[in-house]
């Protein structure tokens, strides 16, 4: 595969992500940050996204299996994921966060029980997708070429 | 490189997500903007008092500590006149209001891009 076909690969990808509502246009900004003297930010940016989410995740987790749920800690952990998943453009594990908070407000345990598993869910396809996302953008630049931007 | 007389602004990042700290501090080096992050309202108050002075702060609203609403009204309070921009994930109603009313120049809704970022930065008061 050529660098032209592998952009163009990335670009296909990219808009399936875009439509499927996986990603926003927030991702496509942060991209545009990424150049010669920080060749590597969008990784750096998104492993940390990873190990965050993966902590709050487990923070949740280990929140709502309490005898007695704390549900203004587990606010504040679906705050955070809220917040992050907004700044790198996760659009619909955000959306996830958003209703959950509102579970939370209620104290509804059931229900964030549930949110919990779909937040989980969300999180892998999301990782699933980035790492694919990722490898490609690798492949362009070793071969020479420039990640090519998304247009909105 | 040197030589050049031209002062850059310089920009305080204040806000409890890292991510958040990481990538604002990004867009603001790739509009050649100094900068340097803090954690929550109080580090940003110690930061002042401990003498440094910025032209434009960007203030996160929810923060643990002391929030960003404390935090704007303490620094006007101690005489801090630059630019303080509120960001936040609430874009209208009464939480943009009160956040408006502690003394912010400019408000916008999470996250920051390059564009609302040079629309706060051509406003900077020299």
């Amino acid at each position: 595969m050529d660098v032209g076909q592998m952009q163009k690969r990335l670009l296909d990808y990219m808009n399936s992500l875009l439509k499927e509502g996986i990603l926003d246009s927030q991702f496509a900004q942060l991209q545009q940050l990424q150049d010669e003297s920080n060749p590597d930010f969008v990784a750096e940016v998104v492993n940390l996204f990873f190990t965050d989410s993966e902590n709050l995740i487990n923070d949740l987790s280990n929140a709502l299996g309490q005898q007695n749920v704390d549900f203004k800690k587990v606010d504040s952990c679906v705050h955070q994921l809220k917040g992050s998943s907004a700044s790198i453009g996760a659009q619909r594990l955000k959306n996830t966060c958003i209703s959950f908070r509102k579970f939370c407000d209620e104290q509804n345990l059931q229900a964030c029980l549930m949110c919990l598993q779909e937040m989980q869910q969300e999180y892998l396809l999301l990782r699933s997708k980035l790492d694919v996302l990722l490898q490609v953008e690798k492949q362009i630049v070793a071969a020479g070429g420039s990640i090519p931007i998304m247009e909105f | 490189m040197g030589g050049n007389a031209m002062v850059k602004p310089t920009a305080l990042v204040v806000d409890d997500n890292k991510l958040n700290r990481m990538i604002h501090g990004k867009l603001l080096d790739v509009l050649g903007i100094k900068n340097r992050a803090v954690e929550n309202g109080e580090e940003a108050i110690e930061v002042h008092l401990s003498g440094e002075k910025f032209d434009l702060i960007l203030m996160d609203r929810d923060m643990p500590v002391m929030n960003g609403i404390e935090a704007t009204k303490k620094l006007r309070a101690m005489g801090i006149k630059c630019m303080i921009a509120g960001i936040s994930s609430h874009s209208i109603g009464p939480e943009k209001e009160e956040f408006m009313e502690a003394g912010l120049d400019d408000y916008h809704e999470k996250p920051l891009t390059v564009a609302k970022l040079l629309s706060l930065v051509s406003k900077i008061k020299n």
